[in-house]
């Protein structure tokens, strides 16, 4: 069957230059942490591919609705101002406490279940990109990230609006806003990534993904306020309420809620964070060095 | 991405590429849970694997024009997308040295709810140009396709020829270290056809190296001048087109004047 004239594909290898082994790589691949940081590095270089797919995912969910994006702000006020009302009377709370607190809270929440809940599909929803195309995975998380973070963006007009109505007692302290955000997209990014990894292998952890975030959202106070239910002088509900402080959303909806709203800020919220973005980000580190080459073979 | 100084080249050392394939229930925790709790069975811990390529090995450098034959399911795609790192292999090394543009799907990054214009600068991003570099080409591409006023519909609303002629438009503008074709560039009109084939030729040539997949002689002929054979997930053969394509076709295999006289006829 052979004929002759063809180089065998061993001889071929023979003949070879023995310095190629030598050459810097131009793409770390292999199971290293040297790999897995490239991955981050160069997916990060590629702001305009990604920057361009978040806004393009934003206005595709509007396209040919009449008031496009606007959609995003007015679902969020409309929200806010029903479950306000309902919540200001449910818990005979002032309607200019309630409102305020449930809007901050559904903004950060929304960011948050955004990361999740789209986290877990972000490698499976995204199969023909990445069986086509040799990019770094980070991409898809940082389009993911960037897209909540628009959407984060335009649910902030709703609370400028907010301020207007219900005057908030706002200090430069404040601007730790800021700080607080970049840690909350910071987590958001490692938790899409990790879970987007896990739920490639084992795709159960959709559907769980899905269900905890469902569980967290009545969990957190974001219709309730804690502190309230914490000073209550029925001890059975300030003791159930203080359980709250288990609950790793608490600090990070706090790091952001408490400077939008003018209030004290608590030190315990910002450790907790950033141990859990320490800790949160190692893991991932961990997993992506190790499972980073897999994920085009699972999906 | 600035690896532009550097020299391009694939160097790939007993590559395999393995699947694993995990059915509905291996793929679920609830087996691997179990299985850890139950102790070691056999049939439970083994998830069937697929060896799509054994033993690549690949020397490949800046300008290597090279064409990938054998039948459907030899591995051509798959090979094509370790060359491209999309794959890494799971035993053995892959070492790639250059900006890859793969091109195996022309509607891949491509959305039908936007505007052609903005198809043509996302489909460059995907390919590894920057939105500047793209909104140069902006105008040539256009051109190209003859698409006019249609470029500002959505691309839904195109045909499956239109949209074609859009994706070549873009593929064919774009500056490649390494260009990896993949078959199935070729639904057109002949007329359209035969303006594509030359702009091909040109990306052809400003790229520093061409992996083409294909199954018509005449493309391959046009294109490359070695060849690799792949059948069942192995290189079969590596080398001079002409003496891989009689190695490859048999009794099948044609000279080249003979089957460009037969093509000749055939369009007349």
């Amino acid at each position: 069957m052979t004929v002759p004239a063809v180089v065998p594909a061993d001889v071929e290898q023979q003949v070879a230059p023995g310095s190629v082994g030598s050459v810097a790589t131009a793409q770390l691949t292999g199971s290293t942490f040297g790999a897995a940081v490239s991955d981050l590095r160069r997916g990060w270089e590629q702001r305009s591919l990604w920057g361009h797919l978040g806004w393009q995912d934003i206005r595709q969910r509007y396209r040919r609705s009449f008031l496009g994006p606007i959609w995003i702000s007015l679902t969020m006020a409309v929200t806010a101002i029903a479950l306000g009302t309902l919540y200001a009377g449910l818990f005979d709370n002032d309607l200019a406490t309630q409102l305020p607190h449930v809007l901050v809270g559904f903004i950060v929440w929304g960011f948050i279940s955004g990361c999740i809940n789209e986290g877990a599909e972000v490698f499976t929803s995204n199969v023909g990109l990445i069986t086509h195309l040799p990019a770094p995975l980070s991409v898809h998380i940082y389009r993911l990230v960037w897209r909540q973070t628009l959407f984060f963006a335009h649910n902030l007009v709703v609370y400028v609006v907010m301020l207007f109505i219900f005057h908030q007692d706002l200090k430069w302290t404040g601007l730790a806003v800021i700080p607080a955000f970049l840690l909350l997209a910071l987590n958001g990014a490692w938790a899409a990534l990790l879970l987007g990894i896990v739920a490639t292998r084992f795709r159960d952890f959709v559907p769980i993904a899905q269900s905890v975030v469902q569980l967290a959202f009545f969990l957190t106070p974001i219709v309730w306020i804690y502190d309230e239910l914490a000073r209550s002088p029925n001890p059975a509900i300030a003791e159930r309420a203080k359980l709250a402080e288990f609950n790793p959303f608490l600090h990070f909806l706090e790091i952001v809620r408490a400077p939008l709203l003018g209030q004290d800020q608590q030190l315990r919220h910002w450790i907790v964070v950033l141990a859990i973005t320490v800790v949160g980000w190692a893991l991932t580190m961990v997993v992506l060095r190790r499972y980073r080459a897999r994920v085009s073979y699972w999906v | 991405m600035s690896q532009t100084m550097q020299q391009v080249s694939i160097d790939t050392r007993g590559a395999c590429v393995d699947f694993p394939i995990f059915d509905a229930r291996s793929r679920s925790l609830k087996k691997t849970v179990m299985g850890l709790v139950g102790g070691n069975i056999a049939s439970n811990s083994k998830v069937p694997i697929i060896e799509a390529l054994r033993n690549i090995d690949v020397h490949l450098e800046h300008g290597a024009r090279v064409g990938l034959v054998g039948h459907n399911g030899a591995g051509k795609s798959t090979l094509l997308r370790l060359l491209s790192g999309i794959y890494e292999p799971t035993r053995g090394s892959a070492v790639i040295n250059g900006r890859v543009a793969p091109v195996f799907d022309l509607g891949v990054g491509m959305d039908p709810e936007v505007s052609g214009l903005e198809n043509i600068i996302v489909r460059g991003l995907f390919l590894g140009m920057t939105r500047k570099e793209m909104e140069a080409r902006v105008d040539d591409i256009a051109d190209f396709t003859e698409l006019g006023d249609f470029l500002r519909m959505p691309l839904r609303t195109y045909s499956t020829g239109m949209r074609v002629r859009l994706a070549l438009g873009v593929v064919t503008s774009i500056d490649p270290e390494i260009l990896l074709l993949d078959e199935g560039i070729g639904a057109v009109d002949s007329a359209f056809l035969d303006k594509s084939k030359k702009r091909l030729k040109e990306l052809v040539e400003r790229s520093g190296l061409l992996v083409f997949a294909s199954h018509s002689d005449a493309f391959l002929r046009d294109l490359c001048d070695t060849a690799i054979w792949m059948e069942h997930g192995q290189i079969k053969a590596h080398g001079d087109l002409e003496d891989v394509l009689k190695a490859y076709k048999g009794d099948d295999y044609r000279t080249p004047d003979k089957t460009s006289r037969e093509r000749g006829s055939a369009e007349a």
